[in-house]
Protein backbone atom coordinates (compact mmCIF):
# COMPACT_ATOMS: atom_id res chain seq x y z
CA UNK A 1 0.00 0.00 0.00
CA UNK A 2 1.81 3.00 -1.48
CA UNK A 3 -0.90 5.80 -0.86
CA UNK A 4 -1.49 7.12 2.58
CA UNK A 5 -4.61 8.75 0.69
CA UNK A 6 -6.98 7.60 -1.92
CA UNK A 7 -9.79 9.40 -2.46
CA UNK A 8 -12.48 8.56 -5.27
CA UNK A 9 -15.50 10.80 -6.38
CA UNK A 10 -15.16 13.01 -3.26
CA UNK A 11 -18.72 15.42 -3.42
CA UNK A 12 -19.19 16.96 -0.70
CA UNK A 13 -22.30 19.62 -0.55
CA UNK A 14 -24.19 22.03 2.17
CA UNK A 15 -27.25 22.91 2.98
CA UNK A 16 -27.54 26.79 2.31
CA UNK A 17 -29.51 28.05 5.58
CA UNK A 18 -30.38 31.43 4.04
CA UNK A 19 -32.57 29.95 1.29
CA UNK A 20 -34.51 27.06 3.73
CA UNK A 21 -38.40 26.98 3.52
CA UNK A 22 -40.40 27.40 6.35
CA UNK A 23 -40.95 23.85 6.36
CA UNK A 24 -38.58 20.89 4.49
CA UNK A 25 -34.94 20.82 4.13
CA UNK A 26 -33.09 23.54 2.68
CA UNK A 27 -31.45 23.19 -0.72
CA UNK A 28 -27.86 22.09 -1.05
CA UNK A 29 -25.29 23.53 -2.54
CA UNK A 30 -22.50 21.43 -4.17
CA UNK A 31 -19.13 22.59 -3.37
CA UNK A 32 -16.95 19.46 -4.58
CA UNK A 33 -18.25 17.77 -7.43
CA UNK A 34 -16.33 14.81 -7.52
CA UNK A 35 -12.61 14.76 -6.56
CA UNK A 36 -10.16 11.91 -7.24
CA UNK A 37 -6.55 11.83 -6.45
CA UNK A 38 -4.07 9.92 -4.19
CA UNK A 39 -1.42 11.10 -1.75
CA UNK A 40 1.64 8.47 -1.31
CA UNK A 41 3.52 8.48 1.48
CA UNK A 42 6.29 11.55 2.00
CA UNK A 43 4.68 13.69 -0.33
CA UNK A 44 4.08 17.52 0.31
CA UNK A 45 1.00 18.09 -1.22
CA UNK A 46 0.36 21.62 -2.26
CA UNK A 47 -3.66 22.27 -2.48
CA UNK A 48 -4.02 26.09 -4.62
CA UNK A 49 -7.00 27.50 -5.68
CA UNK A 50 -8.89 31.00 -5.33
CA UNK A 51 -11.38 32.03 -2.68
CA UNK A 52 -14.49 29.42 -2.85
CA UNK A 53 -12.39 26.96 -4.53
CA UNK A 54 -13.35 24.57 -1.99
CA UNK A 55 -9.62 23.93 -1.13
CA UNK A 56 -10.70 24.39 2.77
CA UNK A 57 -13.21 22.19 2.69
CA UNK A 58 -11.32 19.09 0.61
CA UNK A 59 -8.84 19.53 3.69
CA UNK A 60 -11.62 19.07 6.55
CA UNK A 61 -12.98 16.59 4.95
CA UNK A 62 -9.64 14.91 4.56
CA UNK A 63 -9.19 15.34 8.59
CA UNK A 64 -12.95 14.56 8.63
CA UNK A 65 -13.83 17.54 10.20
CA UNK A 66 -16.67 17.39 8.00
CA UNK A 67 -18.70 14.47 6.68
CA UNK A 68 -18.53 14.26 2.35
CA UNK A 69 -22.04 13.58 0.75
CA UNK A 70 -20.63 11.04 -1.33
CA UNK A 71 -17.52 9.17 -2.42
CA UNK A 72 -14.67 7.58 -0.76
CA UNK A 73 -11.63 8.59 1.65
CA UNK A 74 -9.41 5.56 1.97
CA UNK A 75 -6.94 6.45 4.71
CA UNK A 76 -3.92 3.70 4.94
CA UNK A 77 -6.65 1.13 3.11
CA UNK A 78 -9.67 1.92 5.52
CA UNK A 79 -12.26 4.05 4.08
CA UNK A 80 -13.29 6.97 6.81
CA UNK A 81 -15.57 8.94 4.74
CA UNK A 82 -18.55 7.97 6.91
CA UNK A 83 -16.98 6.67 9.73
CA UNK A 84 -19.21 7.68 12.94
CA UNK A 85 -17.06 9.80 15.64
CA UNK A 86 -16.69 7.34 18.20
CA UNK A 87 -14.70 5.23 15.25
CA UNK A 88 -12.79 7.65 14.37
CA UNK A 89 -11.30 8.79 17.37
CA UNK A 90 -8.80 6.02 17.88
CA UNK A 91 -7.61 6.55 14.05
CA UNK A 92 -7.55 10.54 14.59
CA UNK A 93 -3.89 10.45 16.29
CA UNK A 94 -3.34 9.72 12.84
CA UNK A 95 -3.72 12.58 10.45
CA UNK A 96 -3.43 16.73 12.76
CA UNK A 97 -4.06 19.60 11.13
CA UNK A 98 -2.40 22.85 11.40
CA UNK A 99 -5.04 25.61 11.32
CA UNK A 100 -4.81 29.08 9.71
CA UNK A 101 -5.44 31.83 12.48
CA UNK A 102 -3.32 30.62 15.47
CA UNK A 103 -5.09 32.92 17.88
CA UNK A 104 -8.46 31.15 16.96
CA UNK A 105 -6.91 27.28 17.50
CA UNK A 106 -5.37 27.80 20.40
CA UNK A 107 -7.92 27.77 23.19
CA UNK A 108 -6.97 31.35 25.11
CA UNK A 109 -7.33 30.08 28.61
CA UNK A 110 -5.23 27.37 28.52
CA UNK A 111 -1.19 27.42 28.75
CA UNK A 112 0.74 26.43 25.84
CA UNK A 113 1.94 22.90 27.98
CA UNK A 114 -2.34 22.30 28.86
CA UNK A 115 -3.23 22.95 24.91
CA UNK A 116 0.47 20.38 24.23
CA UNK A 117 -0.35 17.76 26.61
CA UNK A 118 -4.41 17.31 26.21
CA UNK A 119 -4.51 15.29 22.50
CA UNK A 120 -1.20 13.18 24.33
CA UNK A 121 -3.36 12.55 27.53
CA UNK A 122 -6.58 11.07 25.28
CA UNK A 123 -3.98 8.67 23.26
CA UNK A 124 -2.69 7.63 26.47
CA UNK A 125 1.25 8.74 24.88
CA UNK A 126 3.82 10.61 27.38
CA UNK A 127 3.37 13.60 28.22
CA UNK A 128 6.89 14.44 27.91
CA UNK A 129 6.33 14.64 24.22
CA UNK A 130 4.98 17.96 24.75
CA UNK A 131 8.32 19.34 26.03
CA UNK A 132 10.14 17.86 23.12
CA UNK A 133 7.72 19.13 20.63
CA UNK A 134 8.48 22.40 21.77
CA UNK A 135 12.14 21.77 21.10
CA UNK A 136 11.01 20.60 17.54
CA UNK A 137 9.75 23.84 16.89
CA UNK A 138 12.24 25.47 17.93
CA UNK A 139 10.64 27.21 20.86
CA UNK A 140 11.79 27.28 24.55
CA UNK A 141 10.53 25.18 26.76
CA UNK A 142 9.84 27.60 29.37
CA UNK A 143 6.58 28.76 26.66
CA UNK A 144 5.31 26.08 28.05
CA UNK A 145 3.61 28.24 30.85
CA UNK A 146 2.75 30.63 28.53
CA UNK A 147 -0.73 31.99 27.34
CA UNK A 148 -1.47 31.91 23.45
CA UNK A 149 -1.74 35.71 23.80
CA UNK A 150 1.87 35.90 25.54
CA UNK A 151 3.25 34.82 22.58
CA UNK A 152 3.82 36.59 18.93
CA UNK A 153 2.14 35.60 15.79
CA UNK A 154 4.98 33.38 14.28
CA UNK A 155 5.91 31.89 17.93
CA UNK A 156 1.49 30.79 17.93
CA UNK A 157 1.75 29.29 14.65
CA UNK A 158 4.73 27.69 16.15
CA UNK A 159 2.13 25.98 18.89
CA UNK A 160 0.20 24.81 16.63
CA UNK A 161 2.40 22.69 14.61
CA UNK A 162 3.87 21.44 17.92
CA UNK A 163 0.73 20.49 18.59
CA UNK A 164 0.52 18.62 15.45
CA UNK A 165 3.65 16.90 15.44
CA UNK A 166 3.50 15.97 19.27
CA UNK A 167 1.06 13.37 17.93
CA UNK A 168 3.73 11.91 15.61
CA UNK A 169 0.80 11.76 12.95
CA UNK A 170 0.96 9.82 9.81
CA UNK A 171 -0.11 12.81 8.05
CA UNK A 172 -0.36 16.61 8.70
CA UNK A 173 -2.95 19.30 7.23
CA UNK A 174 -1.43 22.77 6.97
CA UNK A 175 -4.67 24.81 6.06
CA UNK A 176 -3.26 28.11 5.19
CA UNK A 177 -1.08 28.53 7.92
CA UNK A 178 1.61 31.41 7.19
CA UNK A 179 -1.33 33.35 5.34
CA UNK A 180 -1.16 35.28 8.59
CA UNK A 181 1.82 35.79 9.53
CA UNK A 182 4.58 38.59 7.58
CA UNK A 183 6.94 37.57 5.34
CA UNK A 184 10.21 36.72 7.61
CA UNK A 185 7.95 34.59 10.16
CA UNK A 186 6.72 32.98 6.96
CA UNK A 187 9.87 32.16 5.61
CA UNK A 188 10.89 30.83 9.21
CA UNK A 189 7.62 28.68 9.34
CA UNK A 190 8.00 27.25 5.69
CA UNK A 191 11.56 26.71 6.63
CA UNK A 192 10.55 24.97 9.55
CA UNK A 193 7.92 22.27 8.22
CA UNK A 194 10.33 21.28 5.39
CA UNK A 195 12.78 20.30 8.47
CA UNK A 196 9.98 18.60 10.19
CA UNK A 197 9.07 16.83 7.18
CA UNK A 198 11.89 15.55 6.79
CA UNK A 199 12.58 14.39 10.44
CA UNK A 200 9.40 13.10 11.03
CA UNK A 201 8.87 11.36 7.45
CA UNK A 202 5.87 13.27 7.64
CA UNK A 203 2.86 13.38 4.55
CA UNK A 204 1.89 16.62 4.42
CA UNK A 205 -0.71 18.69 2.16
CA UNK A 206 -0.25 22.28 2.08
CA UNK A 207 -3.03 24.75 1.51
CA UNK A 208 -2.53 27.75 -0.05
CA UNK A 209 -4.02 30.36 -1.92
CA UNK A 210 -0.43 31.51 -2.97
CA UNK A 211 1.28 29.48 -5.22
CA UNK A 212 4.46 31.02 -4.71
CA UNK A 213 4.87 29.84 -0.94
CA UNK A 214 3.84 26.36 -2.27
CA UNK A 215 6.37 26.36 -5.01
CA UNK A 216 9.40 26.42 -2.08
CA UNK A 217 7.59 23.53 0.28
CA UNK A 218 5.97 21.12 -2.25
CA UNK A 219 6.99 17.78 -4.18
CA UNK A 220 3.19 17.83 -6.11
CA UNK A 221 0.25 20.42 -6.58
CA UNK A 222 -3.48 20.30 -7.02
CA UNK A 223 -4.76 22.81 -8.46
CA UNK A 224 -8.64 23.40 -7.54
CA UNK A 225 -11.18 25.68 -9.25
CA UNK A 226 -14.48 25.61 -8.66
CA UNK A 227 -14.95 22.47 -6.49
CA UNK A 228 -12.91 20.77 -9.39
CA UNK A 229 -9.61 19.75 -9.98
CA UNK A 230 -8.18 21.75 -13.00
CA UNK A 231 -4.39 19.94 -12.68
CA UNK A 232 -2.43 18.11 -10.49
CA UNK A 233 1.32 17.83 -11.60
CA UNK A 234 4.53 17.90 -10.13
CA UNK A 235 5.82 20.60 -9.01
CA UNK A 236 8.37 21.83 -11.20
CA UNK A 237 6.30 20.35 -14.31
CA UNK A 238 3.30 22.55 -13.39
CA UNK A 239 5.61 25.75 -12.64
CA UNK A 240 7.50 24.75 -16.38
CA UNK A 241 4.90 23.82 -18.15
CA UNK A 242 1.05 24.51 -16.63
CA UNK A 243 -1.25 22.96 -18.75
CA UNK A 244 -4.49 24.01 -17.42
CA UNK A 245 -5.49 27.87 -18.26
CA UNK A 246 -6.64 28.66 -14.73
CA UNK A 247 -3.28 27.53 -13.52
CA UNK A 248 -2.05 29.46 -15.93
CA UNK A 249 -3.62 32.67 -14.38
CA UNK A 250 -2.82 31.20 -10.63
CA UNK A 251 0.97 31.51 -12.07
CA UNK A 252 0.49 35.37 -13.94
CA UNK A 253 -0.80 36.64 -10.16
CA UNK A 254 2.28 35.77 -8.36
CA UNK A 255 4.15 39.05 -7.88
CA UNK A 256 7.79 39.00 -8.88
CA UNK A 257 10.01 41.38 -7.66
CA UNK A 258 11.61 44.31 -10.18
CA UNK A 259 14.51 45.68 -9.43
CA UNK A 260 14.43 48.62 -11.84
CA UNK A 261 10.96 49.45 -10.36
CA UNK A 262 11.25 53.33 -9.32
CA UNK A 263 9.91 54.53 -5.74
CA UNK A 264 7.66 57.05 -6.68
CA UNK B 1 11.02 37.64 20.49
CA UNK B 2 11.63 36.05 24.09
CA UNK B 3 11.91 39.43 25.63
CA UNK B 4 9.17 41.03 24.21
CA UNK B 5 6.84 37.96 25.11
CA UNK B 6 8.44 38.35 28.64
CA UNK B 7 6.94 41.90 28.57
CA UNK B 8 3.57 41.28 27.57
CA UNK B 9 3.34 38.36 30.33
CA UNK B 10 4.60 40.70 33.05
CA UNK B 11 1.80 42.98 32.42
CA UNK B 12 -0.44 43.02 35.90
CA UNK B 13 -3.21 45.06 35.71
CA UNK B 14 -4.25 46.83 39.26
CA UNK B 15 -7.09 45.68 41.21
CA UNK B 16 -8.64 49.35 40.39
CA UNK B 17 -10.78 51.36 42.87
CA UNK B 18 -13.96 49.73 41.80
CA UNK B 19 -13.06 46.16 43.20
CA UNK B 20 -11.92 47.95 46.02
CA UNK B 21 -15.13 49.87 46.62
CA UNK B 22 -17.74 47.11 45.77
CA UNK B 23 -15.35 44.07 47.32
CA UNK B 24 -15.49 46.51 50.35
CA UNK B 25 -18.72 46.95 50.82
CA UNK B 26 -19.92 43.46 50.27
CA UNK B 27 -17.20 42.57 52.74
CA UNK B 28 -18.57 44.96 55.38
CA UNK B 29 -22.28 44.29 54.70
CA UNK B 30 -21.58 40.17 54.77
CA UNK B 31 -19.79 40.44 58.32
CA UNK B 32 -21.82 43.16 59.41
CA UNK B 33 -24.75 40.58 58.25
CA UNK B 34 -23.25 37.42 60.18
CA UNK B 35 -22.53 39.92 63.59
CA UNK B 36 -26.08 41.27 63.43
CA UNK B 37 -27.35 39.25 66.55
CA UNK B 38 -23.94 40.63 68.50
CA UNK B 39 -23.27 44.26 67.31
CA UNK B 40 -27.23 45.26 66.62
CA UNK B 41 -27.95 47.53 69.40
CA UNK B 42 -31.15 46.71 69.93
CA UNK B 43 -33.66 43.71 68.85
CA UNK B 44 -35.35 44.32 65.69
CA UNK B 45 -38.49 43.13 67.10
CA UNK B 46 -38.30 45.23 70.40
CA UNK B 47 -41.31 47.78 70.19
CA UNK B 48 -41.58 51.14 72.14
CA UNK B 49 -43.98 53.24 71.37
CA UNK B 50 -42.77 56.05 73.44
CA UNK B 51 -39.71 55.84 71.14
CA UNK B 52 -41.54 56.13 68.14
CA UNK B 53 -40.51 58.29 64.69
CA UNK B 54 -37.14 59.26 66.76
CA UNK B 55 -34.62 61.20 64.57
CA UNK B 56 -31.32 60.01 63.42
CA UNK B 57 -28.27 60.64 66.30
CA UNK B 58 -27.35 63.87 64.95
CA UNK B 59 -31.08 65.54 64.56
CA UNK B 60 -32.31 67.75 67.40
CA UNK B 61 -34.89 65.42 69.41
CA UNK B 62 -32.70 62.16 68.74
CA UNK B 63 -32.01 59.86 71.27
CA UNK B 64 -28.32 58.71 71.09
CA UNK B 65 -29.12 54.94 71.96
CA UNK B 66 -30.93 55.08 68.62
CA UNK B 67 -27.85 55.96 65.90
CA UNK B 68 -30.42 55.73 62.54
CA UNK B 69 -33.87 56.88 64.86
CA UNK B 70 -36.61 54.51 65.18
CA UNK B 71 -39.40 53.69 62.92
CA UNK B 72 -43.16 54.62 63.67
CA UNK B 73 -43.66 51.54 66.04
CA UNK B 74 -40.01 52.86 68.02
CA UNK B 75 -38.26 49.83 66.65
CA UNK B 76 -34.59 50.66 66.23
CA UNK B 77 -33.38 51.44 62.04
CA UNK B 78 -30.43 50.80 62.33
CA UNK B 79 -30.52 46.65 64.00
CA UNK B 80 -33.49 46.47 61.41
CA UNK B 81 -31.15 47.35 58.57
CA UNK B 82 -28.24 45.43 59.84
CA UNK B 83 -30.88 41.89 60.09
CA UNK B 84 -32.32 43.20 56.75
CA UNK B 85 -28.63 42.46 55.15
CA UNK B 86 -28.86 38.56 56.34
CA UNK B 87 -31.69 38.23 54.32
CA UNK B 88 -30.52 40.14 51.17
CA UNK B 89 -27.39 38.69 51.60
CA UNK B 90 -28.83 34.73 51.75
CA UNK B 91 -31.24 35.51 49.10
CA UNK B 92 -28.73 36.85 46.90
CA UNK B 93 -26.01 34.37 46.63
CA UNK B 94 -28.48 31.22 46.86
CA UNK B 95 -31.08 32.06 44.32
CA UNK B 96 -28.25 33.67 42.42
CA UNK B 97 -25.91 30.47 42.57
CA UNK B 98 -28.93 28.03 41.84
CA UNK B 99 -29.95 30.52 38.98
CA UNK B 100 -26.46 30.41 37.28
CA UNK B 101 -26.47 26.56 37.64
CA UNK B 102 -29.32 25.90 35.72
CA UNK B 103 -29.60 28.71 33.16
CA UNK B 104 -25.85 28.10 32.25
CA UNK B 105 -26.24 24.48 31.79
CA UNK B 106 -29.39 24.91 29.96
CA UNK B 107 -27.49 27.85 27.52
CA UNK B 108 -24.11 26.18 27.06
CA UNK B 109 -26.03 22.52 25.86
CA UNK B 110 -27.94 24.76 23.46
CA UNK B 111 -25.20 26.73 22.35
CA UNK B 112 -23.30 23.99 21.99
CA UNK B 113 -25.15 20.94 19.86
CA UNK B 114 -27.37 23.49 18.07
CA UNK B 115 -29.86 21.31 16.65
CA UNK B 116 -33.01 20.00 18.44
CA UNK B 117 -31.44 20.47 21.81
CA UNK B 118 -31.30 24.53 20.95
CA UNK B 119 -34.54 24.47 19.35
CA UNK B 120 -36.23 22.98 22.93
CA UNK B 121 -34.50 25.26 25.10
CA UNK B 122 -34.67 28.25 23.01
CA UNK B 123 -38.14 28.02 22.32
CA UNK B 124 -38.88 26.92 25.94
CA UNK B 125 -37.02 30.27 26.84
CA UNK B 126 -38.82 32.68 24.82
CA UNK B 127 -42.28 31.67 25.99
CA UNK B 128 -40.69 31.63 29.45
CA UNK B 129 -39.82 35.50 29.08
CA UNK B 130 -43.06 36.54 27.84
CA UNK B 131 -44.71 36.21 31.48
CA UNK B 132 -44.43 39.07 33.52
CA UNK B 133 -41.62 38.47 36.26
CA UNK B 134 -43.12 40.28 39.01
CA UNK B 135 -47.00 38.55 38.55
CA UNK B 136 -45.15 35.55 37.59
CA UNK B 137 -43.24 35.95 41.33
CA UNK B 138 -46.13 36.87 43.22
CA UNK B 139 -48.32 33.94 41.43
CA UNK B 140 -45.58 31.69 42.56
CA UNK B 141 -45.45 32.37 45.91
CA UNK B 142 -49.29 33.07 46.38
CA UNK B 143 -48.94 28.78 45.22
CA UNK B 144 -45.34 27.74 47.70
CA UNK B 145 -46.70 30.10 50.48
CA UNK B 146 -44.41 33.06 52.35
CA UNK B 147 -41.07 31.75 53.17
CA UNK B 148 -37.55 32.77 52.32
CA UNK B 149 -37.36 29.49 50.37
CA UNK B 150 -40.51 30.33 48.22
CA UNK B 151 -38.78 33.41 47.31
CA UNK B 152 -35.75 32.14 46.21
CA UNK B 153 -37.55 29.30 44.01
CA UNK B 154 -39.52 32.05 42.27
CA UNK B 155 -36.13 34.29 41.80
CA UNK B 156 -34.54 30.80 40.33
CA UNK B 157 -37.73 29.57 38.05
CA UNK B 158 -38.23 33.29 36.78
CA UNK B 159 -34.40 34.33 35.82
CA UNK B 160 -32.94 31.21 34.52
CA UNK B 161 -33.78 32.44 31.23
CA UNK B 162 -31.11 35.77 32.09
CA UNK B 163 -28.32 33.19 31.74
CA UNK B 164 -29.72 30.54 29.58
CA UNK B 165 -30.06 33.28 27.28
CA UNK B 166 -26.50 35.16 27.52
CA UNK B 167 -24.49 32.51 28.04
CA UNK B 168 -25.85 30.22 24.85
CA UNK B 169 -24.82 33.39 22.56
CA UNK B 170 -21.54 32.92 23.85
CA UNK B 171 -20.84 29.22 23.89
CA UNK B 172 -22.03 29.54 19.86
CA UNK B 173 -19.59 32.09 19.61
CA UNK B 174 -17.09 30.26 21.45
CA UNK B 175 -18.26 26.66 19.23
CA UNK B 176 -17.23 28.06 16.03
CA UNK B 177 -13.51 29.09 17.07
CA UNK B 178 -11.00 27.18 15.87
CA UNK B 179 -9.36 25.81 19.02
CA UNK B 180 -12.61 23.60 19.18
CA UNK B 181 -12.03 21.97 16.02
CA UNK B 182 -8.63 21.60 16.80
CA UNK B 183 -10.08 19.39 19.97
CA UNK B 184 -11.91 17.36 17.65
CA UNK B 185 -8.87 16.95 15.32
CA UNK B 186 -7.43 15.53 18.68
CA UNK B 187 -9.65 13.16 19.31
CA UNK B 188 -11.54 14.81 22.53
CA UNK B 189 -15.34 13.94 23.36
CA UNK B 190 -18.24 16.28 22.62
CA UNK B 191 -19.20 16.50 26.17
CA UNK B 192 -15.56 16.80 27.21
CA UNK B 193 -15.07 19.24 24.92
CA UNK B 194 -18.00 21.38 26.42
CA UNK B 195 -16.58 20.99 30.31
CA UNK B 196 -12.63 21.96 29.27
CA UNK B 197 -12.52 24.37 26.23
CA UNK B 198 -16.26 25.90 26.02
CA UNK B 199 -17.07 26.56 30.17
CA UNK B 200 -13.28 27.92 30.72
CA UNK B 201 -13.89 30.36 27.73
CA UNK B 202 -17.82 30.95 29.05
CA UNK B 203 -16.79 31.41 32.78
CA UNK B 204 -16.10 35.12 32.80
CA UNK B 205 -19.20 35.65 31.29
CA UNK B 206 -21.42 33.61 33.62
CA UNK B 207 -19.32 35.22 36.41
CA UNK B 208 -20.20 38.87 35.45
CA UNK B 209 -23.77 37.66 35.29
CA UNK B 210 -23.42 35.93 38.27
CA UNK B 211 -22.59 38.74 40.22
CA UNK B 212 -25.27 41.20 38.44
CA UNK B 213 -28.15 38.15 39.02
CA UNK B 214 -27.52 38.75 42.62
CA UNK B 215 -28.22 42.46 43.02
CA UNK B 216 -31.48 41.52 41.18
CA UNK B 217 -32.15 38.59 43.73
CA UNK B 218 -31.70 41.32 46.30
CA UNK B 219 -34.07 43.83 44.27
CA UNK B 220 -36.51 40.91 43.78
CA UNK B 221 -36.46 39.99 47.79
CA UNK B 222 -37.07 43.84 48.37
CA UNK B 223 -40.17 43.70 45.99
CA UNK B 224 -41.82 40.58 47.40
CA UNK B 225 -41.09 42.16 51.03
CA UNK B 226 -42.54 45.83 49.93
CA UNK B 227 -45.88 44.06 48.76
CA UNK B 228 -45.90 41.39 52.25
CA UNK B 229 -44.68 38.67 50.01
CA UNK B 230 -41.14 37.75 51.45
CA UNK B 231 -41.52 36.40 54.74
CA UNK B 232 -43.25 37.13 57.77
CA UNK B 233 -44.34 40.72 58.26
CA UNK B 234 -42.58 41.80 61.06
CA UNK B 235 -38.94 40.18 60.38
CA UNK B 236 -36.56 42.59 59.78
CA UNK B 237 -36.20 43.30 55.72
CA UNK B 238 -35.68 46.34 53.48
CA UNK B 239 -38.02 45.97 51.24
CA UNK B 240 -40.63 45.79 54.03
CA UNK B 241 -38.91 48.55 56.04
CA UNK B 242 -39.11 50.33 52.95
CA UNK B 243 -43.24 49.90 52.15
CA UNK B 244 -43.63 50.63 56.13
CA UNK B 245 -41.21 53.92 55.68
CA UNK B 246 -43.00 54.97 52.53
CA UNK B 247 -46.44 55.58 54.90
CA UNK B 248 -44.73 58.06 57.22
CA UNK B 249 -41.80 59.81 54.70
CA UNK B 250 -43.36 63.17 55.68
CA UNK B 251 -43.29 62.43 59.58
CA UNK B 252 -39.90 60.32 59.49
CA UNK B 253 -37.64 60.00 56.42
CA UNK B 254 -35.68 58.29 57.64
CA UNK B 255 -37.26 54.94 57.80
CA UNK B 256 -37.33 54.87 54.48
CA UNK B 257 -34.07 56.31 53.47
CA UNK B 258 -31.38 54.16 54.95
CA UNK B 259 -32.71 50.52 54.15
CA UNK B 260 -32.87 52.05 50.80
CA UNK B 261 -29.45 53.63 51.06
CA UNK B 262 -28.36 49.35 51.64
CA UNK B 263 -30.22 48.35 49.23
CA UNK B 264 -28.80 50.89 46.30
CA UNK B 265 -25.24 50.61 47.86
CA UNK B 266 -25.69 46.52 47.41
CA UNK B 267 -26.98 46.42 44.02
CA UNK B 268 -24.61 48.60 42.74
CA UNK B 269 -21.45 46.98 44.75
CA UNK B 270 -22.73 43.43 43.48
CA UNK B 271 -22.93 44.90 39.51
CA UNK B 272 -18.94 46.60 39.88
CA UNK B 273 -17.75 43.51 41.72
CA UNK B 274 -18.39 41.47 38.35
CA UNK B 275 -17.25 43.97 36.31
CA UNK B 276 -13.99 44.42 38.79
CA UNK B 277 -13.28 40.38 38.91
CA UNK B 278 -13.16 40.31 35.47
CA UNK B 279 -10.40 43.19 34.95
CA UNK B 280 -8.83 41.97 37.71
CA UNK B 281 -8.53 38.16 36.86
CA UNK B 282 -9.22 37.09 33.27
CA UNK B 283 -5.99 36.07 32.13
CA UNK B 284 -6.91 37.36 28.22
CA UNK B 285 -6.29 40.82 28.37
CA UNK B 286 -8.76 41.96 25.78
Amino acid sequence: MADLYSVTGLHVSLADMTRKPLLGAAPRIGILHGLTFAIGRGEVVGIVGGSGSGKSTLGRALVRLLEPTAGRILFDGQDIAHLPEPALRPLRRRFQMIFQDPLSSLNPRQTVGTILRAPLALHGLPLARAAEALDAVGLPRAHLARYPHELSGGQRQRVGIARAIALRPDFILADEIVSGLDVSSQAQVLALLETLVRDFSLTLAFISHDLSVVRRLCTRIIVLHQGRIVEDAPAARLFDAPKAEYTRMLLSAIPLPDPDQPWD
Amino acid sequence: MADAAEGRGAVRRRAGLRLWLSGGWLAALAAAALLAPWIAPHDPLAQDLFAGRLPPAWQAGADPAYLLGTDSLGRDVLSRVLHGARVALFVALVAGTLTALIGAALGLLAGFYRGWVDVAISRLVDIWMAFPPVLFAILLIAVLGTGLASIIVAIVVIDWTRFARVVRAEAMAQGAMDYVASARVAGMGRLRTLATEILPNCLPTIGVLLTLEMGIAVIVEAILSFVNLSISTDAPTWGGMIAEGRLSIHQAWWVLVFPLVALFLTVLAFGQLGEGLKDRFDPVLR
